[in-house]
């Protein structure tokens, strides 16, 4: 049978809409630096290891926790688990920052954090997220690799 | 103050390239990488070429390479749990030995002074020290004085005394004691990851640098000073205290990922995954001081294109200095005052 679900009953939050196409958008002699909402819209569709729902669906990733420095090469996700003690956390920020691994210019210097005060173990996954080693070993763990695919894809 | 010139990239590797390790004989550089190979690059007139491509050894990442002191061995460390040595015969480097024992990833490699001596570290939090005897190599002893993955392992210059570096934010030192190695002390201070440190020429003080953006220096005292130092006494009072004399922050907006001491001029060579390499300098009289100033000598703000994960300067000629990148690259640079 299904095991049981750690958080049986999340809140389901309604999907914002997507960037309205300004014609200077299009325009290509412009310069488009990356911002929130572009970040945004590559995460927000990631699925919860637990649910058959997105994290925006889930309100985990938000719009408003998401910090661009176009200047810095800098990109901030702060993101917040759906319960306190959920121990799925370390994995949705892993498929957080690996979707932004593959799909940024290298340029960019990625930090996945949890928001502040939403979780009981927060220093300790925030640095395991941040350890660029431990992730990298993380990614050849072809089973671990595997489940983070299925977020991801 | 002087600048840091490149010389040359060296391109080959297929994915992010972790170490670089010199020669003793400062003729061969070797780098290891994601893409499960140990490239040697040596001089070919004034250029410097792949001479080979070891790939035979690991089936993940070589986090890791390291040389013995007489240079006809090689040591790489793997994700996979292993460490391999490869010797050097007449045209090409076999792997005559796999060592393991460590239950996940290997992080570092080091051969001790003398070169009878190995020691490895892993996330699996523990540092185990090898014995070379006709060839074989067996495990002497597992320390499991960290309560966090194992970073670097460094060998003290001179003395068969260790020290290694821990997600668990300390360094610890280890030497044998009645057949048995201990910890024989630990120096806490940086407030993250220590990713790597190196001792200076003689062996009196140690650099190190951390997830938390700085680099800092320790100076080894005898053991009958550690309470004039407010510092909890050794182990044994053959054991140094070690104290921390200088913080070096603010030069650098991503952790330091690499340090190197050279043993030639003194210079301190940091890597960071800012892309930056830093060089420091001491001011005030070399060695001597319990209050050091060390200065900027030289940075280079865009070294690489992505972080860098290893820098070391040439044990033979003063102020070549080696580095290693995610973007894939190895580059050589010269410091030029």
């Amino acid at each position: 049978g299904k095991e049981r679900l750690e958080n049986a009953n999340p809140i389901i939050y309604q999907k914002k809409k997507t960037r309205v196409i300004s014609p200077e958008d299009e325009n290509e002699s412009v310069e488009d630096p990356f911002d929130a909402l572009e970040i945004f819209d590559l995460i927000r569709g990631i699925n919860d290891p637990e649910h058959p729902l997105t994290l925006e669906e889930l309100n985990v990733v938000d719009e408003d926790n998401i910090h661009v420095d176009n200047v810095k090469n800098e990109v901030v996700v702060s993101f917040t688990p759906t319960i306190p003690h959920c121990s799925m956390a370390t994995l949705i920020g892993l498929s957080i920052r690996v979707k932004l691994l593959r799909a940024l210019p290298t340029r960019f210097k990625v930090r996945v954090h949890i928001t502040p005060g939403t979780h009981t173990s927060e220093a300790a996954i925030n640095k395991q997220l941040a350890d660029k080693e431990r992730v990298a070993a993380a990614l050849e763990n072809m089973n671990l690799l595997q489940v983070v695919n299925q977020c991801i894809l | 103050s002087g600048t840091l010139k490149p010389l040359q990239t060296l391109s080959g590797h297929g994915d992010r390239v972790w170490n670089v390790a010199w020669n003793p004989q400062g003729t061969i550089l070797a780098s290891c990488s994601t893409d499960k190979t140990v490239r040697l690059w040596a001089q070919e007139g004034d250029t410097w070429v792949c001479k080979t491509s070891l790939t035979e050894g690991h089936h993940r990442t070589i986090r890791s390479v390291a040389w013995s002191p007489c240079g006809k061995l090689l040591a790489s460390a793997s994700f996979d749990g292993t460490t391999c040595i490869w010797e050097k015969k007449v045209e090409d480097f076999e792997c005559i030995a796999s060592l393991e024992g460590h239950e996940n990833e290997v992080k570092s490699v080091a051969w001790c002074p003398s070169g009878a001596l190995l020691a490895t570290c892993s996330r699996d939090k523990s540092v185990w020290i090898w014995e070379c005897i006709d060839g074989e190599y067996e495990c002497a002893s597992v320390l499991n004085a960290h309560v966090q993955d194992v970073k670097k392992v460094v060998w003290h210059p001179h003395e068969e005394l260790l020290a290694s570096a821990s997600y668990d934010d300390t360094i610890k030192l280890f030497r044998e004691e009645l057949d048995d190695w201990t910890c024989c002390g630990t120096l806490r201070g940086h407030e993250s990851t220590v990713w790597s440190l190196d001792f200076d020429a003689d062996g009196s003080r140690l650099v190190s640098v951390s997830d938390d953006q700085t680099v800092k220096i320790w100076k080894g005292y005898d053991a009958n000073q550690a309470s004039q130092l407010g510092l909890p006494p050794p182990e044994s009072k053959k054991d140094r205290v070690w104290k921390c004399i200088c913080t070096l922050s603010g030069y650098h907006t991503q952790p330091v990922y690499d340090v190197s001491w050279s043993k030639l001029t003194g210079f301190i060579a940091a890597a960071s995954g800012d892309d930056s390499i830093s060089i420091f300098q001491e001011k005030t009289e070399l060695g001597h001081s319990d209050d050091p100033t060390y200065e900027m000598a030289a940075r280079c703000a865009q070294a690489h294109d992505q972080d860098i994960n290893s820098v070391q300067w040439n044990p033979k000629v003063p102020f070549l200095l080696a580095s290693a990148s995610d973007d894939g690259l190895v580059k050589l640079w010269e410091y030029i005052n």
